[in-house]
């Protein structure tokens, strides 16, 4: 077992809950255990999916980003924008647009908390009003609806790929690029040591600062990503898109087992947490539970991710008694 | 107030223990443990590291229960079941690392628990102030009761924390090494008080590994060996080598194993290290496998000075040399690329990345060099697991095992074998043996020169001066921030270097 690749026993846990829950939703709804419902569930999840894991790089090193959503629906405002100004700008050149733009707000707030060192939470809780505000400045307070948007810039969402939707292909690609990343490299690594213990890390010459700029950076990149994926999917710009999202890309690290504290976390579990809460979502309305009910039991589940965490981390505690330590291992490696 | 109820009762001594045991599952901590301490009477209670005494001053202070024998306090049967039971009979404990909340005043620090209150109920502040300044005057402590704790130094905080215990009116005060973090002066002032306290009729218990200070301090002395009782007495009546003897049941120069080994060529020099209020005009050179002491009083600036030389901390001026080119080391970083490693005081707490496993944690400082992201080879991380992980005999069930389901013991391990890793061929230890017991002293210094073997250079920070004098080939003496001293082995005497340390014999 390992840092960052491997699911642990809490995760395989939560992929028995998830499937316990899709089967119990298919006694009551059969329907819902179709291929295509489940892709569905899939494909309705696949940005979670995505800003999961730039979260969870985020958290990794004691940090939070409040702003992405924020930054999701101002980018989505930028690019929507841009294709009814131009509606002939060729669709690769609007997702880097989109990218680029989202990196360019993330590093406003890696330079806010690496360079002058203010705490995360303060940074991203006022950007993330800045760029809602943003959104209302440069549309001039309008919406703009599929209408406005090009054929091309409208399709991409639409496009299915050997019977996977696009949106599902492009999660696909990002999590083995952020599972390549934090599993094998070095600076994936360095964000678990830091996140772990910050002196350790330091005297190691590990560079924190260096470290914030780039998950904040990312953590921008990949909003900015799923603000074009979500104005082009849903067909519309507006201030509100995407409104308390932030919160549930959280609740989805948590249930998924990244630790807030920090230097805990890994790919499959963060995907996991965001699989569970796209099943809840989708599957309560399929067995009429009202939508109020959706958000009291993510709630409950944050709750009980937290428990059994800290539960497990008072049991792994240091082993001073001799028997202890001779009960809990057996010898040299 | 205060003074008035400390009456000590002559014939009944202060506290009497008889036949005190505790177990905790399969060790038997303490194993009928005697001890008698008198009013106005300091007794240095002596030991190594898991000798008892700290399970004896927590059952003392009500936070753990005794399985048998029978404490009694001035004449009367006592078994605390909280700390609140334990001031109530007048016994407080006065801490290594204070236990006190930085945000809130002098006074409230003072009274915290036990508040003075007005007939409706509502703090006394009036009260409260007046009484925390009366105490903080007894104590000839210049502080503030309205003086946020926070803007205190240690010193400070120990005086506090002294008020403290006044305010309980303890009749028996536990000094748990209470001078780990005081400057010389800062120590006097201490025992002035100590004195003071005695002259009150209180009794104290005083903890320390500081032989210098025991001999100043205590009138009589208790020593525990593996939770029994192996000896007492009265501190005229002993030298320090007797103590050592009876404390680790073997005799004493077998403690620091010097070895000696080719000192090669100059790796490192530095040359008028500053900064503007810490230290100045720092230089010396390090030759491979020498072993450089650097010693001073606790403040003189020795950690300081090496922080900045890692680059943890920005110097002013100064310039850095390794194998005789210039270096610029900006960051903990560039220290480490350029060969350098610096084991902290704290090896636990500011070495050991306890979610991450043994592998991550051994080569943790191989993935600070170079470029911001590399591909990581678990081949070669295993291999390094394996050479450094097995040399320090790290005991664990598998390589990726978490440092958090490991002993003390072996998260040490672990962490020295990270630093070795590096294959450092710099070696700055910062008081790597501070609050470690006698017999695990020997085996650091062991390992220390089978290093300086191999051909590491390594500076020894210390403020301990035997370990200094046994293992330095070199003793650097620092006072007030600049090296005052520099005394090859053979000159450096024990007189000559405390001498030094103290700001003697130099113009």
């Amino acid at each position: 077992m390992s840092t960052g690749d491997a699911l642990g026993r809490r995760g395989l846990v939560l992929a028995a809950i998830v499937v316990a829950l899709i089967v119990l939703v298919g006694l009551r709804a059969p329907v819902f255990v179709t291929p295509s419902s489940l892709l569905g569930v899939v494909t309705d999840t696949s940005m979670l999916f995505m800003m999961v894991l730039a979260q969870m790089a985020v958290i990794l090193t004691r940090g939070i980003d409040l702003s992405v959503a924020a930054n999701l629906a101002l980018t989505g405002m930028i690019v929507a924008l841009v294709s009814r100004a131009m509606p002939g700008i060729p669709i690769p050149l609007v997702i880097l647009l989109a990218v680029v733009t989202g990196l360019a707000l993330g590093l406003v707030n890696g330079a806010l908390i690496a360079g002058v060192g203010l705490p995360p939470i303060v940074v991203t809780l006022g950007t993330l009003s800045i760029y809602r505000g943003l959104i209302f400045v440069i549309a001039g307070g309008q919406w703009v609806t599929s209408q406005g948007m090009s054929e091309a810039f409208l399709a991409f969402p639409k496009l299915t790929v050997l019977g996977l939707s696009s949106l599902v292909w492009v999660a696909l690609v990002v999590s083995a690029g952020f599972w390549l990343f934090l599993a094998r490299t070095t600076a994936g690594r360095g964000l678990y040591a830091v996140g772990g213990n910050p002196v350790a890390a330091r005297f190691c010459g590990i560079d924190l600062t260096r470290q914030q700029l780039l998950v904040y950076a990312l953590s921008g990149a990949v909003s900015g990503l799923c603000g074009y994926l979500w104005v082009s999917r849903y067909g519309i710009a507006y201030s509100d898109i995407a409104l308390g999202f932030e919160l549930t890309v959280i609740a989805a690290c948590v249930i998924g087992g990244v630790s807030i504290g920090g230097g805990v976390g890994s790919v499959p579990g963060a995907l996991l947490g965001a699989l569970f809460l796209g099943v809840v979502v989708n599957a309560l309305p399929v067995v009429n539970v009202s939508p109020f009910w959706q958000m009291a039991i993510s709630g409950a589940v944050i709750l009980a991710a937290v428990i059994v965490n800290t539960r497990s981390e008072q049991r792994g505690g240091k082993l001073i008694l001799p028997e202890a330590r001779r009960a809990g291992r057996g010898g040299s490696p | 107030m205060l003074a008035s109820t400390a009456k000590p009762a002559p014939e009944a001594p202060a506290l009497v223990v008889r036949g005190l045991s505790k177990r905790f599952g399969g060790v038997q901590a303490l194993d009928g443990v005697d001890l008698t301490l008198c009013a106005g009477e300091t007794m240095a209670l002596i030991g190594e590291n898991g000798a008892g005494k700290s399970t004896l001053v927590k059952i003392l202070t009500g936070i753990h229960a005794a399985d048998a024998g029978t404490v009694s306090v001035f004449g009367r049967p006592f078994a605390a079941r909280s700390p609140r039971d334990a001031w109530a009979a007048g016994i407080t404990a006065i801490h290594q690392e204070t236990v006190m909340f930085d945000e809130l005043s002098v006074a409230e620090n003072v009274f915290m628990g036990h508040m003075p209150l007005t007939p409706r109920g509502l703090v006394d502040w009036g009260t409260m102030r007046a009484a925390t300044a009366e105490l903080l005057d007894r104590l000839d402590a210049d502080v503030e009761p309205d003086t946020p704790l926070k803007r205190l130094g240690v010193a400070q905080k120990h005086l506090v924390e002294i008020a403290r215990a006044l305010s309980h009116d303890a009749r028996i005060v536990i000094m748990d090494e209470p001078t780990a973090a005081l400057s010389a002066r800062e120590i006097d002032d201490l025992f002035r008080i100590v004195g003071q306290l005695k002259a009150e009729g209180r009794a104290v218990v005083f903890i320390s590994h500081k032989f210098d200070e025991i001999f100043r301090v205590a009138d009589r002395w208790t020593c525990l060996r593996d939770g029994r009782h192996v000896g007492e007495g009265a501190i005229a009546d002993v030298t320090e080598a007797d103590l050592v003897r009876l404390m680790v049941g073997r005799s004493i120069d077998q403690v620091f194993p010097k070895q000696d080994v080719p000192i090669g060529d100059v790796v490192l020099e530095v040359e008028g290290l500053s900064n503007a209020t810490e230290f100045a005009d720092v230089s010396f050179s390090l030759r491979r496998g020498e072993i450089l002491g650097l010693y001073g009083l606790v403040g003189a600036g020795r950690s300081e000075a090496m922080q900045a030389l890692f680059g943890l901390t920005r110097p002013t001026r100064g310039s850095v040399r390794i194998d005789g080119a210039a270096v610029t080391i900006r960051s903990p970083a560039d220290a480490v690329a350029a060969g350098m490693a610096y084991v902290p005081e704290d090896r636990q707490v500011q070495g050991a990345v306890l979610p991450m496993g043994i592998r991550e944690n051994l080569t943790l400082a191989g993935i600070a060099a170079g470029p911001l992201a590399r591909f990581l080879s678990r081949d070669r991380e295993l291999a390094t697991t394996r050479r450094f992980g097995g040399r320090l005999a790290v005991k664990a069930a598998t390589w990726d095992q978490r440092l958090r389901e490991l002993s003390g013991g072996n998260q040490q391990k672990v962490v020295i074998a990270k630093w070795l890793a590096m294959e450092p061929r710099i070696l700055i230890l910062d008081e790597p043996t501070k609050g470690i017991d006698v017999g695990s002293k020997a085996a650091v210094h062991a390992f220390m020169s089978e290093l300086a073997a191999q051909g590491l250079a390594i500076v020894l920070v210390s403020s301990e001066l035997p370990e200094v004098l046994g293992m330095s080939d070199t003793v650097l003496v620092m006072h007030e921030g600049r090296i005052v001293k520099r005394l090859p082995r053979a000159q450096a005497t024990p007189e000559a270097v405390v001498t030094a340390a103290t700001g003697g014999g130099h113009a």
